[in-house]
């Protein structure tokens, strides 16, 4: 028999990886379900809440108006458009990213994915970068239902639609990618260490649900523990949040924070990024398969 | 001499204290179909794991296109389907492969066939969830052809399949290695390994306990006679066969020797006044050998 010739595979490894993960990621109903779940939370908790309100608050008297109309407006989008990602958007993220690499120890499908000739790193290269253009779609979503609504409001309104300004909105665009991609990096890196979704997918939860919010309560009691528990994965983005324009507690979003400058939230967020990406690289290149 | 495709070398696996490999050394030579046979749990799966680079061998070496395990070169030119197949369960069957496709860089048209090929096209459009294990099983052979590799690592190919599927992934197998193609398959099956593979590795515990084709493990035929008188029937067996070449089981004589002595056997046996009530010959079953080493007794091998 003839020495049989190495066919090159075409294309850069983890190039080829991310068409092929971004292929089933986008046809999973799972995906879907988060992202309309996601788009529905945003659109309920930013706009219909407050604008459900602000009516009734005007109809019973100028007085009584609680809320105003100025955060629901097109020019307000880039400081609104953050503010339910540190939390809900955060945790939905960390569902996709934990579900879409938990998951595949449950299928087999990491076996099957990791057998096909791009080597681990660039499998997983191709899954983060598959699920970074999926977050990114997410941002852009957003940014477009929290257009058309406010364009919506404000013409029932009959105020200013005068769109924000492409600058300030490419900022809010950058840190939504930011703080979604953390927590989607996150996902990934529990669902890389449970092996599987469900696990991964609750511990996921009670830590940006529950666990940081506990602890960001106990932190006044305990001296020190308050400088810890601000640059937590969660404060971090939720300072983020704050420093892009969002209203913090009392005026509304959960989990939006002022505990860290904006400079230093960015930093903080990119750095957990920065961890939960390398931890997960490291992991998959290092550990057995079984 | 063939040119050798996968060799591994005092391979060996821990698994906290107990070990699944046990130093296995065995050779897997270009375009053959290689059995490799054990009982559950005797360390196959975890073998093939280390050869995919799916596990990290605890000591020992392995060879695998003469690269190491789960270089991306080597794993490129490798198929596999280790210990039942991993589908996405949401996508059928075609665009599973066609998922696959993309991670090797091959257009659609390779999946399509690939699924031609294991006779899935009727089922390609529905989930693979929806599939029967036979089906499913298929499926993962699809996948493992996908790309045309020059070695198809199969771990219990025909595991869960009915006497139909196993006799339809039989012919795929035989099919598969008349194309040139390399078969590693892993099997606790014996008729199935006797009929499709040239060369067998017997593992228990751990230990490669034999390497050979499988006429050489099955060894040379022997003669089974029943006749009366006895002890003159013994003494002429021993005169045509040779004196260590008999031995006695029961009412029955068994001689070490080649098919082509049984007419001079009889004509001696007449000849002395014998008379023969059963003259047959027999070649070791696979079957025979496999119990004859995975049940003796292990011998204790100094470290």
């Amino acid at each position: 028999m003839t020495a049989t010739l190495v066919r090159p595979a075409p294309g850069v490894p983890s190039a080829r990886a991310a068409r092929a993960e971004l292929r089933r990621i986008l046809r999973w109903p799972v995906t879907w379900v988060l992202v309309g779940l996601w788009s529905a939370l945003n659109l309920i908790f930013t706009y219909v809440f407050d604008w459900i309100s602000y009516r009734t608050g005007r109809a019973a008297g100028p007085a009584e108006a609680g809320v105003r109309v100025d955060g629901l407006l097109p020019a307000a989008v880039p400081d609104v458009l953050v503010q339910g990602m540190p939390i809900f958007g955060g945790a939905i993220v960390l569902m996709l990213g934990a579900l879409a690499v938990g998951s595949g120890y449950a299928w087999g499908t990491w076996k099957t994915a990791f057998t096909q000739g791009p080597g681990r790193t660039a499998v997983l290269g191709g899954t983060l970068l598959a699920l970074l253009a999926v977050v990114a779609g997410i941002v852009l979503v957003t940014v477009g239902v929290d257009l058309a609504m406010s364009t919506v409001i404000a013409r029932v309104e009959g105020v200013s639609a005068a769109p924000p300004g492409a600058a300030d909105l490419a900022r809010a665009y950058a840190g939504g990618l930011l703080v979604l991609g953390m927590w989607g990096a996150g996902g990934v890196l529990i669902g890389l260490l449970t092996r599987g979704p469900a696990l991964s997918v609750g511990l996921g939860l009670v830590w940006t649900l529950v666990v940081e919010n506990l602890l960001r309560g106990v932190a006044g009691a305990l001296p020190g523990l308050a400088a810890v528990t601000d640059r937590m994965p969660g404060s971090a983005a939720g300072s983020l949040a704050g420093a892009l324009g969002a209203d913090g507690p009392g005026g509304g979003a959960p989990g939006v924070l002022d505990a860290l400058s904006g400079p230093a939230a960015a930093a903080w967020t990119a750095g957990y990024l920065l961890v939960f990406l390398t931890a997960s690289v490291l992991l998959v290149r290092r550990r057995d398969l079984l | 001499m063939a040119e050798t495709i996968v060799s591994t070398e005092r391979l060996t696996k821990t698994f906290g204290g107990r070990t699944a490999v046990d130093a296995v050394g065995l050779t897997v030579r270009r375009g053959e179909v290689y059995g490799f046979l054990g009982p559950n749990g005797a360390g196959k799966t975890t073998t093939l794991r280390m050869l995919l680079g799916l596990v990290r061998p605890t000591a020992g070496t392995a060879l695998v296109h003469g690269l190491a395990p789960g270089d991306p070169r080597a794993v490129a030119r490798t198929g596999s389907l280790v210990e039942g197949p991993g589908f996405y369960p949401y996508l059928s069957g075609r665009e599973n492969l066609r998922v696959l496709a993309r991670f090797q860089g091959l257009p659609d048209a390779d999946a399509d066939r690939a699924l031609e090929r294991v006779d899935l096209t009727g089922r390609g459009r529905d989930p693979a969830r929806s599939y029967s294990l036979g089906m499913k099983q298929r499926l993962g052979v699809a996948a493992a052809l996908l790309g045309d590799p020059d070695l198809l690592v199969l771990d219990e190919p025909t595991n869960g399949l009915d006497p139909a599927g196993m006799a339809d992934m039989r012919a795929l197998l035989v099919d598969v290695a008349a194309g040139g193609q390399t078969v590693l398959l892993s099997s606790h099956l014996l008729a199935e390994v006797q009929e499709v593979c040239d060369r067998v590795g017997i593992i228990d515990a751990g230990r490669l306990l034999v390497e050979g084709t499988v006429a050489e493990l099955r060894g040379s035929t022997e003669i089974r006679l029943r006749a009366v008188p006895a002890d003159r029937a013994l003494a002429v067996a021993m005169a045509v066969a040779g004196d260590d070449a008999v031995r006695v089981e029961g009412t029955e004589l068994r001689l070490a020797a080649p098919a082509g002595r049984v007419p001079e056997l009889a004509r001696a046996l007449v000849a002395a006044g014998v008379d023969i009530a059963a003259l047959h010959t027999v070649e070791r079953s696979l079957e025979e050998i496999f119990f004859d080493l995975t049940t003796a007794p292990r011998e204790e091998v100094p470290a």
